[in-house]
This record gives C-alpha cells, sequence and structure tokens, in this order.
C-alpha cells in the first residue's frame, strides 16, 4: 500500500513546523521531512524570537519552549574604524508579564517546536531529503520523493518550507534559483560567557535580561550589510551579514569582517575572556517584495524564507516564517473542510491571508529598500564615518570655537558626498523608501 | 438433553517462522559533541545530541541481515531514561521490527551488573512470548567502555556467549547451530554453537543499512512498548539501580601529561636497512643498559 497524506511539509524550520503544528492540531495527516539529523540541527545560531507570532499558534509557548532572555533594550550603532555613535532604548516595561522578544538558541528551539509537532499529531522523517516532487499528468502535484528507497510518498498537498537555498521547488520549475543580490551570506558565532559576566557587563538586572545590538558603516567595509550582537543566557551570539554579490566583488572572506567586527575597540571589551563555540555561515533573503517567487501551483504552495519572506530593515525572518506557515495551513484546513481540491484557484485564499497580513505589508513598505542601499552604498559608510566624525570634533574641547567645529563638520560631511545636492537627494531616497 | 458444547476455538496461529533476535542497544551522549563547561570543568550533558550507541549498530545490521536471511523478527531492547526511547524508534526506522523499553526510577545509576541483571530480566519476559535465539549487543559502550554487559546477560540467561565476532559464517536453523568467526589474539578462531546464544559484535564488520520510507513511516507510528522494572520481570528490585551497583566512583580526574618530553630524533640513511641501523646505532649510544638487554636477549 502507497502512503498518502492530506499534506507533505518538507522542512523543520519556523515554517514547516508552524504549518505542520496547525494542520496536524486541525486533524489533518501530516508527514513532515527534514534532512537535518533532528529538527534544529542544521541551524545552530542564536536568534531573536518575536513571541506575537508564535504566541497565535501555541498560546503558552512560554511554559515549555527553550528561551534564552528576552529583551529589555536595543542599542543602534552607527560604526566607523576606531568609533561607535548610538541610540539606545531601555525600558522596564520590557520586564511584563508576557515579554515581546527574546533571545533563543535555534538548535534548541527547533527541536522544542518539532517536539509540539509531533504531539499534534504529525509524523516526521528525519536525515531524509526531499529530491523532487511528483506531479500527474495535468501537472499538478501530487507528492514527494527522497533520497531514500521506497518510492514517493504521496499527499493532497505539499508546502514547501526549505528556506532560502531549498532546491526542491527550484528543480521542480515553482521558483526560479536566487539571484546572488537577492541574498545576504551572514556569519556567526557564538561565544561562551558565564552569566554574571553577561548581567555586568551589559548592566542588566536579571539572568533573564537582555540586549541587542545593531550594527551598520563600517562593519560591512562598504557592502551592503549589517553587523548584530545578542545576549545569550551563557553566551553572546555576534555576526555579520552582506548581500551575497559585494563578498563575491569584494573577495572580502566573510570570517575576515566578522574578525574585524570583534576586534573593534567598541565590540572587542564585550567578548573579553570568551570561549567560542561555535561558528556558521548562512544565507538570508534579503531580496524583499520583488524577489518573492510565484507562492502557489496547484498542489503546492510555498512558505518561510523559500518565499523571501524576510523583513532585512527589522531583522525579522522567523516570525515571517511562522506567520506564513501558519496562514498556509489555515487555508489548507478551510479547503479540507469544504471539500475543494487544493488548486492554483483556491490556494488564492492563501494568498489572500498573506497580502492581508504584515507579512505582505511591511515587505511592500520596504520594497525599495534593497534597491536603494545597493545603488546608494554611501548611506553605509560616508554618513556613519562623518557622523562619528562630527561628534568627535563636537565632544573634544581644544581650543576651536564651537561656530567652526559645526561649518568644519558640515563642510567634512559635503565633501565626503560631493555636494549639498546629493546629500538632499540621499534624503529624499531614503525618506521615500521607508514611507 | 443439553446439546454439546462445542467450543469456539480460535484458528490456531501459524506458528511463528524464521529466528527470533534481540539486540540490546544503549542510547549515549553523542561524545563528538561533548562540551567541558569553560568555567567548572564539569561535562555539560544538557543540550548534547544522544545517539545509538555506535557499537551497537553493527549488531543491529547483522541481526537484520539473518533475518532479512532466514525471516523472523528483530527486538530492539533498551534500558534508560525515557527519552532512550528515541534511540528504539530510530532503530526502528533502520529496519528492526519491536521495540521495547525498561525505564523506571529504580535503575538509575545502575552500574554494569545491575545493567545486566535487568537487562536479563527482560529477555526473560520477551522470551516467554517466544523463544529468544539469538541475543546481540555491541563489543562495548562509548561512555561506559566496560564491555561486561554482554557477557553477564549470557552467564546470567545460560547462553553461550561469542564475543567480538566479526563475521557470521552460517546458520542452521533446523540443526541450531551456528558458526562464526572472532577476533582474538594472535589470529581469527572460528567457533561452532548452538542456538540460543549471545553474540557480541565488533566494530567495522558491517554498514548499517538506511531504513526505506516505509520503515521511517512505520518507526515514526509504531508503538515502543515501556515497561517498568515490574513489568519487565524484575523480581528483586534491590539488585537494580544504584542499591544493584557495587561499583562505586571515587573520583573522576584528568591524568596530568607525564614529566619526561618526548623527543623527535633524525637519522640519515639511503635504505631502510641502513636507516634502521643509525636509529639503532642511536638509542644503544643514549642508553647502554638497553644494549646489554637486546643484546642478552638475542643470544
Ligand atoms: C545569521 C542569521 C541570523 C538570523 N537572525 C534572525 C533573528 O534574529 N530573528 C529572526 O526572526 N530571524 C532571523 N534570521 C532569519 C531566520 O533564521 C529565517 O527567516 C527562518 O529560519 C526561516 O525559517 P524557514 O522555516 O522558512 O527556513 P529554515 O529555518 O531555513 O528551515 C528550512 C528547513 O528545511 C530543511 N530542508 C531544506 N531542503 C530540504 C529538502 N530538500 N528535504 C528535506 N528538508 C529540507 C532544512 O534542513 C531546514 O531544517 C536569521 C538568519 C540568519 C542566517
Ligand atoms: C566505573 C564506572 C562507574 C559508573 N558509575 C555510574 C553511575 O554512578 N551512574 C550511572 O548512571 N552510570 C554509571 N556508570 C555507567 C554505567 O554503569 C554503564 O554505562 C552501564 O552499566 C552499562 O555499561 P557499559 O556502558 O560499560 O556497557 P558495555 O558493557 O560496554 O556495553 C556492551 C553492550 O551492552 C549493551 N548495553 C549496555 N547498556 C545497555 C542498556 N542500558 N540498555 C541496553 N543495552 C545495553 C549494548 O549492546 C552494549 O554495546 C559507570 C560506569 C563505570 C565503568
Amino acid at each position: 500500500m502507497t502512503d498518502h497524506f492530506d499534506a507533505i511539509v518538507v522542512g523543520a524550520g519556523p515554517s514547516g513546523n508552524a504549518a505542520a503544528y496547525v494542520m496536524a492540531k486541525a486533524g489533518l495527516s501530516v508527514l513532515q521531512i527534514d534532512r537535518g539529523e533532528y529538527p534544529g540541527s542544521k541551524n545552530v545560531q542564536g536568534a531573536i524570537l518575536y513571541s506575537d507570532a508564535l504566541e497565535r499558534i501555541i498560546p503558552d509557548f512560554r511554559d515549555s519552549a527553550p528561551l534564552e532572555r528576552h529583551v529589555v533594550e536595543q542599542r543602534f550603532w552607527m560604526l566607523s574604524e576606531k568609533s561607535h555613535t548610538g541610540a539606545q532604548y531601555r525600558s522596564d516595561d520590557f520586564n511584563e508579564e508576557k515579554p515581546n522578544r527574546y533571545t533563543i538558541l535555534r538548535a534548541q528551539f527547533d527541536k522544542w517546536f518539532s517536539k509540539q509537532v509531533r504531539a499534534a499529531g504529525a509524523i516526521l522523517i528525519t536525515e531524509t531529503t526531499v529530491k523532487d516532487l511528483v506531479k500527474n499528468d495535468a501537472g499538478k502535484v501530487i507528492g514527494v520523493l527522497t533520497d531514500r528507497e521506497g518510492g514517493p510518498i504521496f499527499a493532497d498537498v505539499v508546502v514547501l518550507a526549505e528556506g532560502v537555498n531549498g532546491v526542491v521547488g527550484q528543480r521542480a520549475g515553482l521558483r526560479p534559483e536566487i539571484k546572488p543580490n537577492h541574498v545576504a551570506l551572514a556569519v556567526k558565532e557564538t561565544h561562551f560567557l558565564p552569566e554574571e559576566t553577561i548581567r555586568e557587563r551589559f548592566n542588566l538586572a536579571g539572568e533573564e535580561d537582555g540586549v541587542v545590538i545593531e550594527v551598520i558603516g563600517s562593519v560591512s567595509s562598504g557592502m551592503v550589510g549589517t553587523g548584530f550582537l545578542y545576549t545569550n543566557k551563557e553566551s553572546i551570539s555576534i555576526g555579520v551579514g552582506c548581500i551575497l554579490s559585494d563578498f563575491a566583488q569584494t573577495r572580502v572572506p566573510p570570517y575576515e569582517l566578522l574578525d574585524r567586527f570583534k576586534r573593534h575597540p567598541s565590540v572587542a571589551p564585550l567578548l573579553k575572556g570568551a570561549e567560542m563555540k561555535e561558528y556558521v555561515a548562512h544565507l538570508i533573503p534579503e531580496g524583499g517584495y520583488d524577489a518573492i517567487p510565484t507562492l502557489t501551483g496547484d498542489g503546492w504552495l510555498i512558505v518561510g524564507d523559500a518565499g523571501q519572506f524576510v523583513n532585512a530593515v527589522h531583522r525579522e525572518g522567523s516570525n515571517l516564517a511562522m506567520t506564513s506557515g501558519r496562514l498556509a495551513a489555515e487555508s489548507l484546513i478551510q479547503l479540507k473542510a469544504e471539500g475543494k481540491p487544493v488548486t492554483n484557484e483556491n490556494l488564492k485564499l492563501y494568498r489572500d491571508k498573506l497580502a492581508d497580513s504584515f507579512v505582505m505589508k511591511d515587505l511592500k513598505k520596504y520594497r525599495k529598500v534593497p534597491h536603494l542601499l545597493e545603488r546608494n552604498r554611501q548611506l553605509l559608510t560616508t554618513y556613519p564615518s562623518a557622523l562619528n566624525r562630527a561628534f568627535q570634533s563636537f565632544l573634544r574641547v581644544d581650543g576651536v570655537d564651537k561656530r567652526t567645529k559645526e561649518a568644519e563638520a558640515l563642510r567634512d560631511l559635503k565633501k565626503a558626498r560631493g555636494g549639498w545636492l546629493r546629500m538632499a537627494s540621499d534624503l529624499f531616497k531614503v525618506a521615500r523608501a521607508w514611507r | 438433553m443439553d446439546e454439546p458444547i462445542i467450543e469456539a476455538l480460535e484458528p490456531p496461529k501459524p506458528a511463528p517462522t524464521g529466528l527470533n533476535i534481540v539486540v540490546c542497544i544503549k542510547q549515549v551522549p553523542d561524545s563528538a559533541q561533548i562540551r567541558v563547561h569553560p568555567v567548572t570543568n564539569t561535562i555539560m550533558r544538557q543540550g548534547v545530541p544522544t545517539i545509538i550507541n555506535p557499537y551497537d549498530l553493527f549488531a543491529l545490521e547483522e541481526a537484520l541481515r539473518l533475518r532479512d536471511e532466514y525471516g523472523g523478527q528483530v527486538t530492539v531492547l533498551s534500558m534508560g531514561p525515557p527519552m532512550a526511547e528515541d534511540a528504539l524508534r530510530r532503530a526502528l526506522g533502520l529496519g528492526a521490527d519491536k521495540a521495547v523499553l525498561i525505564t523506571d526510577r529504580r535503575f538509575a545509576g545502575s552500574d554494569t551488573l545491575a545493567t545486566s541483571f535487568a537487562l536479563t530480566a527482560a529477555l526473560t519476559t520477551l522470551a516467554e512470548e517466544r523463544p529468544i535465539d539469538i541475543v546481540f549487543t555491541g563489543k562495548q559502550t562509548i561512555d561506559g567502555d566496560t564491555a561486561q554487559v554482554g557477557p553477564g546477560i549470557a552467564r546470567r540467561m545460560g547462553l553461550n556467549q561469542l564475543t567480538y565476532v566479526s563475521a557470521i559464517d552460517s546458520l542452521d536453523l533446523a540443526a541450531q547451530g551456528i558458526v562464526v568467526r572472532r577476533r582474538s589474539e594472535g589470529g581469527v578462531q572460528v567457533l561452532r554453537s548452538k542456538l540460543p546464544c549471545l553474540i557480541t559484535m565488533l566494530e567495522d564488520t558491517n554498514t548499517i543499512r538506511r531504513g526505506t520510507v516505509q520503515d521511517l513511516l512505520r518507526a515514526a507510528r509504531a508503538d515502543v512498548t515501556v515497561w517498568s522494572a515490574e513489568q519487565a520481570g524484575v523480581e528483586d528490585p534491590m539488585k537494580c539501580g544504584l542499591r544493584g551497583s557495587p561499583t562505586v566512583v571515587k573520583r573522576v580526574f584528568a591524568p596530568s601529561p607525564r614529566a619526561e618530553k618526548a623527543e623527535m630524533v633524525t637519522v640519515e640513511g639511503k635504505t631502510p636497512a641502513q636507516i634502521g641501523d643509525a636509529l639503532i646505532d642511536l638509542l644503544f649510544a643514549r642508553d647502554p643498559k638497553l644494549e646489554a638487554v637486546v643484546t642478552a636477549a638475542a643470544r
């Protein structure tokens, strides 16, 4: 007998887990397939978890999920070679009963999420790579082929939750190959530090409180990219990510970029004495709205990173992944209840739900940002260093009068950017992209 | 007169054919991923992935091969905490037919004596259902490393024990006999034994198969039988766990490195013989006593 499921979910990251959980909970028969040894085995990074998206799937997740710290403070840094100018926001309001953001370690979190998925009734098979989709004569997707013996497995729908560089959709001709200027390559390390040291260094009241630092400027060495640093319970996650095509062009090795970041005088003291535990490199889809592939077809749909659902400006990904997974599941549950087949036409339901959600709205809002940054690198180089110079001159007491200092700072900025007109146009472009 | 009562007999079950094999597997921390806490220098077990003791996979594969050739069933048996069910499910995905976990607070802290006692009880209970032809274990584990559990079971169950087996040459179901190769010091022994027997399998003797899609689906859906000490047939709980374990770990420490430094010596020579002679001259020059001992022994 061949096996037939209501749905097959390819991938056990946040998007696949969300989709499988919601469907299984509603009584659909769900098979989830991941190539890793166990869910999360390929996702060994620290990250920010946005509570809201998960809360809508598992309301009481805080009772059992492995959470590191909740974020009470956010720092934004503009880096130049030896300085940083920053803004920070900290609030005791973030010490709420149900905190809004947490730092997590993905390996542990994904494992926990997967356990909930199985408890909800989905079947998971691991160490199994989906090789291809099976289509019927009419071109409708009816199942998957794996790298194991035993033939195809069939389902009414295949949910592609295979992440940014998943090749199943590409191989089946459902989505185009990703372009190097539509993905960032992020390298990240986890550094071990005793809990008390983290608390002291980041001025934290408790072992549950955490800090996030977001960095632009010299951290990306002229490429389009950002750096970040999070505090976990007993470790610090630090990394940089830049557009892949920029790495290819500048030939700067990613780990060297990260090393420079770690040696920066503003960063080095935070990491002093820490022991490096893990090093990972991973792609992040950052092409934004215009890079989103076709999301549905007869018998299949795409969720999560595979659909380019990442808001690079706000460094949000897993929440878009979970939300798209949930919306896909809810759509499929409804189709099943109404006895409707999973056709591209009927999947308009999913496309509409997505369009109505923050996922598509935010991606649309920042639609122009990827293009803007790609074409206006000065935004990430000239301005941060000019700003740092200006601040230094402003603070240094050296017998020069203040008016002269201000004029110098402005002249410096004008010179760096080559004229006021250029600056005005930069401002206009940023405002337009942000709107 | 009453009608004669005709007993409604269930149709007799077909007698089970083929071999009944049980493979003992242990879930162990993946030693490749164990981390030492940089501050307290203790092993951080939390978050360390667990795996099936790698040696046990050679036992499992050998059992599956015998089943495929002679028919029958392979049951995997483990003693451990509830999460050891993961290891058993994995074994089902590799092709095992049934899985039994014996888990009980009273098993905690078992040394090899108590472990083989508990496993023997479970094996005996399993054998009541259907006599066992072969019990397999791995040669040893990667965390305890004692290689005692297999022989301990064999002794208790009164089974012939075939240890360090590198290959199974032949098996005769009708005559209840088996011929195996066993690695021993100085050579390979070919042993013939009666069934039932216990085999501890040597490493690198085969390659564990990849289960098929159907194996994995079956494993994901299968119920792992979970037994408490009582259900496993343990009669004397004093022989279990910490209380049944005479072994006491007094201290764990990393041996300090030897004081004397190793040194690399270089000698010249055109042929291997010349190099060898030059090396021996050098060593003898350094240590005249060694020369006396060696030349005396050579005479
Ligand atoms: C360095 C870095 C930092 C990040 N930080 C954050 C953050 O702080 N907050 C945040 O919200 N987001 C962050 N993101 C983004 C976030 O990680 C992703 O958006 C999210 O993981 C997407 O989830 P997903 O389920 O779509 O894909 P993934 O998490 O990539 O999961 C895909 C899964 O599919 C499996 N798979 C792929 N192909 C196959 C196949 N053929 N057969 C079987 N299985 C397959 C993979 O093994 C994998 O488990 C970060 C990303 C990176 C790289
Ligand atoms: C000196 C010493 C002190 C110890 N102290 C403690 C302690 O205080 N607390 C504690 O929890 N542990 C302790 N252990 C570990 C525990 O005693 C052993 O892990 C356990 O008894 C099995 O022995 P082993 O791992 O050496 O197995 P081996 O004899 O090397 O294993 C041979 C084979 O037996 C089978 N087997 C072994 N164990 C199992 C099992 N549980 N289920 C199924 N099959 C199995 C497998 O097929 C395995 O390949 C100690 C070990 C030693 C050596």
